[in-house]
């Protein structure tokens, strides 16, 4: 085996493609599970069980079923009952979908962990509940959880190639595509598995810079 | 003075100060599990009268005070608070009477990742619908009263225990509650911060017509800003009179035993 630094410059351009989709994927991908996993959290806390049940069982089954299933699932299945997104746009949803079962999670236990008497005290004062949400219960479960999302960012970021199953073209796709048409999987393959070390250290600086700031 | 609307001690109920028995317990019970709480308890305070409820704890002292904050609901008896019913009574209706009454915890339970000065102007202005200025502004007159002027942009976190807890009494008062309720509001505290919350709490008394019910172990305090102590034992009220009565010639044995111990 021998390494070639011209095969790693002519693969360059298609990496820097594949990075930009992993990016794009790692991004939208987390502001759905953020959110999501928010209102799921947020769901599972009304007092009816018509709610709580449904919620509680299709998140229990997406967290149980692999991401891949889920993927390939939402890509062929669905175009049969006439609903069809392009390959990014599943694969976005779906990855932010599954996540979102876990941060769901996560946003539960920061908000068990703000002392009831947050809860008494916004009483005591008369706040309507909505508000004791948003200005008192929520900001103090979030700085909580950031620490617990961040990980679950850079779990994502592992699983982005998985979306190459349904033809996005992310880091992994590229460097396959290029390894087949040039038969050289050394170069390509190196490349990217540095570029998802670097990316996930920036992400965990970046989560720790975000920490610090959010430390009250 | 014709900024009165802002005085801190000035206040300006909406309706007419209610005079003669504000609030009202009849036949209340509470249960946690198999523990009864209180039992069957009647119970009245006047208008402005400052009541110290002392006993052994677990004797549903404070229970009382979280029955009326509606932080817990009876399972039997009738709460009524200036002449409303505040159990049995639909949300809508618990929110308006909840309006009359404030209160101060053990923990002091400031909103840690809001300001001080927003800790006291959140609720005036979400819930009375004061403006953000007019807030700060009264904000400022019960930060001043309470001795921590200096301290408004800071977090809770920054502050000692007894600075929280003056802060904690400040956001009460920006309610204009008609009704304090202090619950241990010393019991967290180091020994040397008790004095200065104590003492803002004298100067309520003395200068507000304020309804105040505490319960505290601080039997000095007690003695000198209540016009009527009860002593409980086991959720009943089992002997109530001035705190000069109370204190100096308890009638009951149980009494003297509680106030031989604590004194």
């Amino acid at each position: 085996m021998t390494w070639d630094w011209g095969a790693v410059a002519d693969f360059m351009p298609y990496f820097w493609d594949g990075l930009w989709v992993t990016l794009q994927i790692l991004v939208f991908g987390s502001l759905i599970s953020f959110v999501l996993g928010l209102v799921w959290a947020l769901l599972m806390r009304t007092p009816t069980r018509w709610v709580t049940w449904p919620v509680g069982a299709v998140t229990e089954f997406i967290r149980n079923t692999p991401l891949l299933v889920q993927l390939f699932f939402l890509f062929y299945v669905l175009p049969e009952w006439g609903i069809t997104f392009s390959a990014m746009t599943t694969g976005v949803f779906a990855i932010g979908l599954h996540y979102s079962t876990y941060t769901m999670q996560v946003y539960r236990a920061g908000i068990e962990a703000v002392p009831v008497g947050q809860w008494e005290a916004a009483t005591a004062l008369n706040l309507p509940l909505r508000r004791t949400w948003t200005v008192v219960i929520l900001p103090q479960a979030v700085r909580r959880v950031v620490p617990a999302l961040g990980n679950y960012v850079i779990s994502m970021l592992k699983d982005t190639p998985l979306l190459m199953a349904i033809t996005v073209l992310e880091m992994l796709g590229q460097a396959r595509l290029f390894a087949q048409q040039n038969f050289q999987f050394t170069e390509p393959l190196t490349v990217i598995g540095v570029a998802f070390i670097v990316i996930s250290y920036l992400a965990s600086l970046a989560l720790r810079a975000l920490e610090r700031r959010l430390v009250h | 003075m014709s900024t009165d609307t802002h005085a801190p001690f000035e206040e300006k109920p909406e309706t007419p100060r209610a005079t003669g028995e504000l609030i009202r317990l009849e036949r209340v019970t509470k249960r946690f599990g198999d523990h009864t709480v209180l039992d069957n308890l009647d119970f009245s305070v006047d208008a402005g009268k400052h009541v110290t409820l002392i006993g052994p704890s677990g004797s549903g002292k404070t229970t009382i005070l979280r029955l009326l904050m509606t932080l817990l609901k009876p399972d039997e008896g009738v709460i009524t608070v200036d002449g409303q019913q505040l159990f049995p009574a639909p949300e809508k209706q618990v929110r308006e009477v909840r309006k009359k009454i404030g209160m101060v915890f053990q923990q002091f339970n400031l909103f840690p990742n809001m300001s001080v000065l927003r800790n006291i102007t959140e609720a005036p202005v979400t819930v009375l619908g004061m403006s953000k200025d007019a807030a700060e502004e009264r904000a400022r007159e019960l930060l001043e009263m309470v001795g921590l002027t200096d301290h408004l942009d800071k977090r809770p976190a920054q502050l000692s225990g007894g600075q929280q807890q003056r802060v904690a009494i400040a956001r009460a008062l920006a309610m204009r509650p008609q009704v304090l309720l202090l619950d241990e509001v010393t019991s967290a505290l180091d020994p040397e911060l008790v004095a200065g919350v104590l003492d803002v709490l004298r100067d309520i008394a003395r200068s507000t017509d304020i309804t105040m019910l505490c319960v505290t172990h601080e039997m000095n305090f007690a003695r000198d800003i209540s016009d009527q102590v009860l002593m409980f034992d086991s959720g009943r009220v089992i002997e109530a009179g001035s705190p000069e009565k109370i204190f100096n010639e308890p009638e009951h044995d149980r009494t003297r035993q509680f106030l031989s111990a604590v004194l």
